[in-house]
């Protein structure tokens, strides 16, 4: 099987552990070799947060190599720009449009990057750019911490691996009681992919 | 039986399945899950020590027993338990003694980044180095034959990118044999008085000569040969990274790095053209094998300071000419648009906060070059004043250091801050010095400190935060939870009896979200002249999951003076000139200390329907 490589970055809190978790146990399933190494930083609750995926037959390093990043899939909007470098030219930098504001920003002496230049910085690494709505997606289904997994749902359209065995690895990882919530959410997430990036690779 | 295992994991069940009865730690990243895994299984006895001195003793004593026992720690933790780590090399074993030392090369959550490769040798016990779960799990196993079969305890160093990254580990589900032999009593080699030392020593160095000969022919150390113009010397990550730059070269690799076999070397060398030392930290394989005449390509190129990446072994292998592909990535980051960090930073409604922010006033830290937030410190800015030093400790409130909080002097290592303040004043100085140290801290080393400012008459004030938790590295319990590892109740060594016990005669315990009573409290101590102790408490929040009524700002009231920001709370946030409270981790009036510091009374009380809005 082809290589993959996936880097996954948010904020503490935002479920980026959980879905790099769900992620590589569904492509056990699905027979690739899997390492994976996430980065949380020191403890505290909000900060950056990077799991490093790789699949393959055979995976040798942990960590993932600059211009490798077949996906980029950022949970938060500035947090896919500390990572632009390790997209490869064909890679998919996929971005929760959700801001998170750092405290040098909210206390007022730092600059959030727009849309705009989030995009524009992203683009000097690939063409395959998308803006995802996730946390509205999330809301309008009246409850937030399925933000995750709608953008697994989005990512897994652009992976090798079938929808039936993603939501089989899915449902035995989440509270029963939440099963059908985040099964509708994973099909949302795909179906928002299906749409943004099925029309333009055709 | 498959699984994806964090490194930590996978040596805790290596453990489990080698029979271990007892393990023993004192949590540190990133060794902490290799006792939280053990504490899950059925079977051992497990331990949160006070110390990692103690956890090995406790683990040596396990072993004399005749039983295996698997004592972990962060690499600093083994500075702590150097002393009977030394020794217990001269007694040996009995049942298998296994001590885990995670490594921190890049520093994500420590204080230095030290090899400790170099116990091994310096100690003279064998060490394996596993390169993922998988080995990790199985060079767990080996370990506990190699410490009985060489009656020796075994060092398995891992490093963060193994204990914390995931790989698929198989294994077979297995009936665990736990097996303790009797008590054999042999003073002569568990007593090391001098005369019982010296021919210990001699049995050591026969012991090593011994090793040498079974790294020769140990089934992880192994030789590759593939193509034979580049041959890598590795062990542990720094194998896998160098596998991903090198594909196609032949490769020397170590599963056991110490003793080195000479011999696989010498035949490793004669396969191959040049050999280059791909290593994470010091030059240690690469000074063995100078040692043995060999001249690698090593450190002149590889760096030596911080975590190795593929990338970094990428770079350095095209400064040496090993490499001539060019690097894959193309993306520029445009100068004019910077991405703002995200320091860490203590918690919403944390019980360190108010006890800083308090010490910082008092500290007048005002002459940092920083840039000012508040309109109180334009004003201040500049201004120098001789205020308090504060003898920091280590745990989650070291990050007072950060802005804005800003108020720590020194910081070293677990339980320094007694000690380095008793030193501040013997030193002469003029400033009121006080100690700052965390619950789990003080127990750990921090008591001793403080038994020696009574003892010798230092007149130290010491701040104790008990937040009745290890949380920096995950909410672990210590003797002051009275929580055992598998969180069972324990008895609990009450914090003021042991102050008060040990000759503290001035011992308070204040509200950590009061400030005015922290504020009465510190400037009443600094003055006596004699020990004195603070204890600041309060739940940490991220464990308690306590939330009060809900507070908000009255924009009307709100003059945007910024005092509120100073607490450096994340969720005292600043919209439009105001002040504006993230409700979303605002833990309400349980915190409140945003109330307290605002000079326009403007954080108040939010009415059931602004909390709905």
């Amino acid at each position: 099987m082809k290589k993959i490589d996936l880097l996954l970055s948010g904020i503490g809190g935002q479920g980026v552990i959980l879905a790099s978790n769900i992620l590589a146990e569904v492509a056990i399933g699905f027979n690739y070799d899997v390492k994976k190494s996430d980065t949380l930083g020191m403890a505290q609750r909000g900060g950056a947060v990077v799991s490093h995926i790789r699949l393959a037959d055979k995976v040798k390093s942990p960590l993932v190599q600059k211009g490798n990043v077949d996906v980029l899939l950022s949970f938060e909007r500035l947090e896919a720009g500390r990572w632009v470098e390790y997209l490869s030219r064909e890679g998919y930098a996929i971005v929760n449009n959700q801001c998170v504001f750092p405290l040098s920003v909210s206390s007022g002496y730092e600059a959030y990057p727009s849309r705009e230049q989030m995009e524009q910085l992203l683009e000097t690494a690939t063409q395959r750019v998308y803006f995802v709505d996730a946390l509205s997606m999330a809301q309008e289904m009246g409850n937030q911490n399925v933000v995750n997994i709608i953008m697994l749902g989005f990512l897994s359209f652009l992976l090798p691996i079938d929808a039936n065995t993603w939501e089989s690895g899915i449902a035995v990882r989440v509270p029963p009681k939440f099963r059908e919530l985040n099964l509708d959410a994973f099909r949302k997430g795909r179906s928002e992919a299906e749409r943004m990036v099925g029309e333009t690779s055709g | 039986m498959k699984k994806l295992l964090s490194g930590n994991e996978a040596i805790a069940l290596g453990a489990f399945h080698a029979g271990v009865m007892v393990g023993t730690a004192y949590p540190g990243t990133p060794s902490t899950e290799i006792l939280e895994t053990l504490a899950t299984f059925e079977g051992p006895y497990v331990e949160w020590s006070t110390n990692e001195k103690v956890a090995l003793e406790v683990g040596m004593g396990t072993a004399y027993g005749g039983a295996r026992a698997l004592v972990s720690m962060k690499h600093v933790g083994l500075n702590v338990a150097a002393d009977p780590f030394f020794t217990l090399s001269y007694t040996g074993v009995g049942g298998g003694l296994v001590l885990i030392s995670a490594d921190d090369p890049g520093n994500h959550s420590s204080q230095n980044e030290q090899d400790n490769r170099h116990y091994a040798r310096a100690a003279k016990v064998p060490m394996l180095e596993p390169s993922d779960s998988q080995e990790a799990y199985e060079l767990t196993q080996l370990a506990f034959s190699i410490s009985e079969q060489f009656d020796t305890p075994v060092l398995v160093r891992s490093t963060t990118r193994i204990s914390h990254s995931r790989s698929v580990v198989e294994f077979e589900e297995r009936e665990v044999v736990h097996r303790a032999l009797p008590f054999v009593r042999n003073p002569q080699k568990r007593v090391m008085i001098p005369a019982h030392a010296t021919p210990r020593h001699i049995a050591v160095e026969k012991r090593m000569q011994e090793l040498e000969s079974y790294s020769e022919e140990f089934p992880y150390n192994q030789m590759r040969i593939n193509n034979t113009s580049l041959g890598i010397v590795s062990s542990g990550v720094a194998f896998q990274y160098a596998m991903e730059v090198f594909p196609h070269a032949s490769y020397l690799k170590l599963g056991m790095s110490y003793p080195f076999p000479e011999r696989l070397l010498r035949s490793f060398q004669s396969h191959v053209e040049k050999i280059a030392v791909v290593e994470e930290l010091d030059p240690f394989l690469e000074d063995i094998l100078r040692r043995f005449g060999v001249a690698p390509i090593g450190k002149q190129f590889f760096p030596g300071t911080g975590e190795l990446n593929p990338d970094i072994v990428a770079d350095s292998a095209r400064q040496a000419g090993l490499l001539s592909d060019p690097p894959l990535s193309h993306a520029t980051r445009p100068a004019s648009f910077p991405l703002p960090g995200r320091p860490p930073g203590l918690c919403a409604g944390c019980p360190h906060t108010g006890a800083f922010y308090v010490l910082r006033d008092l500290g007048f830290y005002h002459s940092f070059d920083r840039p000012a937030i508040t309109t109180r410190d334009k004003v201040l800015a500049g201004a120098k004043k001789s205020g308090l030093i504060i003898s920091g400790d280590i745990g989650c409130y070291t990050l007072s250091v950060l802005p804005p909080l800003i108020a720590m002097d020194t910081q070293t290592c677990m339980g320094a801050s007694i000690g380095v303040a008793i030193g501040l004043e013997r030193a002469g100085i003029a400033n009121k010095v006080v100690a700052v140290i965390g619950d789990s801290t003080f127990y750990h080393s921090g008591i001793t400190g403080l038994i020696d400012a009574v003892y010798n008459q230092a007149s130290t004030t010491v701040i104790i935060l008990d937040n009745n938790s290890t949380a920096m590295t995950g909410y672990q319990g210590h003797p002051g939870t009275g929580i055992s590892a598998k969180g069972h109740p324990m008895k609990v060594v009450d914090m003021e009896k042991l102050a008060r016990g040990v000759g503290v005669e001035d011992v308070q315990v204040v509200n950590a979200f009061d400030i005015g009573t922290i504020k009465f409290a510190i400037r009443q101590c600094i003055e006596r002249n004699e020990p004195s102790v603070i204890i600041v408490r309060g739940l940490c929040p991220s464990r308690s999951k306590q939330r009060g009524d809900q507070l908000g700002v009255d924009s009307n009231k709100c003059d945007g003076c910024g005092a509120c920001l100073r607490l450096g709370c994340p969720a005292a946030l600043r919209r439009d000139e105001k002040a504006w409270i993230d409700t979303s981790q605002c833990l309400g009036t349980v915190c409140a200390l945003c109330q307290q510091v605002c000079p326009q009374t403007a954080i108040v009380l939010q009415t059931p329907a602004e909390v709905k809005a």
